[in-house]
């Protein structure tokens, strides 16, 4: 149970990623379908990553697009600037990816961390507002610098598309390591007691501050590596493109998941894109406006069912995991005695009162009560 | 006498963003929530005149529709959407206004397609002092905006339901204790909110008539800086945020900056929360356990 608790996403994706990886290599893989795995992995990276921000620290950013828009244009940017000086093409090469993909978390960290310091030092729902700020000034900035291209956009380098999306999933991997065993940490049980409660948790010796900003810094990377991903699956990038409506679609993956959920994020985050590359092709023209409709409705009525009081008792009822242990879990029996229950004709505290004291006295009768402890494991 | 037009410019512009901060601001005080659906309102209220002035209404009737629509709107959007959520975590009533507000741009795209349209009939032209060329609309917009924030200080202060209004949002258990009815105050100040909102995309489209769906997003989040600046939930901070935003932005945009005004703008109010993160008139609260 443990692995299946721990290991199961990591399994998935890296059965995934072997699997269109083999089919990539000989041939067999549409240059459609690869350029959908890379807007996958891209989404699940976001995602998680806005995860980690909005459902474990319990802060709401709205600027996470605009993150990746940072990490995008700068880690580009750079890599182009390498590339030129040292008389390559920035195209197909590796070591520019992972040295771009490096800039751009980086840059995106920085703004991460500048950002987060007025807005975390306050209690309330100050983030939010200093991340919207932020998606604009970015906004502005990138559409006025010539030197990114303007509103035009900034060609961008490119890779192979065969092997782009691989890379892409071996990020994903990299980004559910980094988050799962923080969140699985000392550090991580931090995170979640300041979202629950942040003035018990800083009454219990938390730097509540601290935690938030680094939290915060760590989810803006992910952004910029995302974001750097993006622009190498893309011809150009334009501010337009990572706009608000962008981070709200992130944020629907986020809540669609369920918040505080990584695995519910990566799947609502591969759902949400394959949905938004498919549907276009039905809702056309004016219609394409529902999709949009469809996510804010989604939003609204996730959020309400979710979290609204007077739902509670309705929630508690009629839930997934009490559908699921239904079906799945066998009823309590009485009868049977599982193996792990504690046996009440012996009484085990003296035994481990023996084994925490470890002395050498041992008292007749309790010998034999340890040994017939020892045996409890089988049937009897 | 550029200085005096690009002044009477920023005031005037800087009322609307007043009027819009207030809706934040109120709604702040009182329902302890950022509404952000708050701008969507504005955008609402302008294409509500853009069908009634099409059909050729006098505009000051379509006005008044507009208004009437957006309080109807903004109180249904507060018992549909906000108010089971009422005690639950800040972040679940934020995640649902970014809902509602994605929802009424959507609606609005749907209904009126993507398109920009323009509204006839709220152009007032110009008079000249010298060689000082003044837009009607201006001025009108400005007297109407310093009346409202008269009006409005004079409805908290003097009247029943304005005393109520301030109890609510200095301690909310309290005034329930007193007798005052919570969810009637928080209804009456989203529809105050709204019917700001409405009065100020009116104002807007006098200075730019032309109506797309995400219409209210930029002045609404430009309000809601200057709600910040002026310290959240004060409101004679959300009068002084509105107004320094609509003058830097009309000073900046005169000036060489002029492509990066929404940045300045937008600087200043992280440069605010870095510097006095109560903003100018916020009261510093003492968190409780």
């Amino acid at each position: 149970m443990k692995f299946v608790k721990h290991y199961l996403n990591y399994t998935v994706i890296g059965a995934f990623t072997i699997i269109f990886a083999i089919l990539s290599l000989t041939g067999n893989l549409s240059a459609s379908y690869a350029y959908l795995f890379e807007k996958v992995a891209i989404s699940i990276i976001l995602a998680v990553s806005l995860g980690l921000v909005v459902g474990f620290l319990g802060e709401l950013s709205l600027g996470h697009a605009s993150f990746m828009c940072v990490g995008a244009y700068l880690g580009g940017k750079v890599a182009q600037v390498i590339a030129d000086a040292m008389g390559i093409s920035g195209s197909d090469n590796f070591l520019i990816l992972i040295l771009s993909l490096v800039i751009g978390a980086a840059c995106a960290a920085l703004c991460g961390f500048v950002i987060g310091l007025p807005a975390l030092r306050l209690r309330g729902d100050y983030l939010a507002i200093v991340t919207l700020a932020f998606g604009e000034i970015v906004r502005v900035i990138f559409t006025n610098a010539e030197s990114f291209g303007g509103a035009q956009g900034m060609g961008t380098p490119r890779f192979d598309r065969k092997y782009l999306f691989v890379i892409g999933f071996l990020l994903v991997l990299v980004t559910l390591a980094v988050i799962q065993n923080l969140l699985r940490s000392k550090h991580g049980r931090a995170i979640t007691a300041i979202r629950d409660n942040e003035i018990a948790a800083k009454a219990t010796g938390i730097n509540v501050t601290k935690y938030k900003l680094v939290v915060f810094t760590l989810s803006s990377a992910f952004a910029g590596i995302a974001g750097v991903l993006y622009s190498y699956a893309n011809f150009n990038i334009q501010p337009s493109k990572f706009g608000y409506n962008y981070s709200i679609e992130i944020l629907v993956m986020v809540v669609l998941g369920g918040m505080g959920s990584i695995n519910g994020s990566i799947i609502a985050a591969a759902l949400i894109t394959y949905l938004n590359t498919k549907l276009p092709l039905i809702l056309t023209g004016d219609l394409a406006v529902l999709q949009n409709l469809f996510y804010a409705l989604i939003l609204i009525a996730l959020v309400i069912y979710n979290n609204a009081p007077a739902l509670k008792g309705f929630r508690e009822k009629y839930n997934l995991k009490n559908f699921w242990n239904k079906i799945f879990k066998p009823k309590h029996d009485p009868s049977k005695i599982r193996d792990d229950a504690a046996r009440w004709d012996v009484v085990p505290t003296k035994i481990e009162m023996n084994e925490v004291l470890s002395t050498d006295i041992v008292i007749d009768n309790m010998g034999d009560n340890s040994a017939d402890i020892g045996e409890r494991g089988g049937n009897k | 006498m550029n200085f005096i037009t690009n002044l009477i410019g920023g005031l005037s512009l800087g009322g609307i963003y007043a009027m819009i901060a207030l809706g934040y601001t109120m709604v702040y005080g009182i329902a302890k929530m950022l509404n952000f659906a708050h701008g969507d309102i504005i955008m609402v209220g302008g294409y509500t005149i853009l069908v009634f002035t099409a059909r050729s209404v006098h505009p000051i009737i379509a006005i008044i529709l507009s208004v009437i629509f957006c309080v109807a709107l903004g109180i249904s959007v507060e018992k549909v959407a906000y108010k089971p959520l009422r005690g639950s975590s800040p972040l679940a009533v934020l995640i649902t206004a970014i809902g509602v507000s994605y929802l009424l741009q959507s609606l609005a795209q749907m209904i009126f397609g993507s398109g920009t349209k323009m509204v006839q009939g709220l152009d007032l032209g110009s008079f000249s002092i010298g060689s000082l060329k003044i837009g009607v609309s201006t001025v009108v917009t400005l007297i109407a905006c310093f009346m409202v924030m008269i009006a409005l200080n004079l409805f908290v202060k003097y009247t029943r339901i304005g005393r109520a209004m301030v109890a609510v949002s200095e301690d909310k258990g309290a005034a329930q204790l007193m007798g005052i009815n919570v969810n009637f105050i928080i209804m009456i100040t989203f529809a105050i909110g709204s019917a700001l909102a409405a009065l100020a995309g009116t104002f807007y489209l006098m200075r730019s008539p032309s109506m797309y769906s995400t219409f209210g997003s930029l002045p609404g989040i430009k309000a809601f800086a200057a709600a910040v600046i002026g310290g959240i939930g004060s409101i004679p901070g959300a009068m002084l945020g509105g107004i320094l935003l609509g003058v830097v932005e009309v000073f900046a945009g005169a000036s060489v900056l002029g492509p990066y005004t929404d940045a300045i703008e937008f600087a200043i109010l992280i440069v605010i929360l870095l510097v006095k993160p109560t903003g100018f008139l916020g009261k510093k609260r003492r968190e409780k356990v």
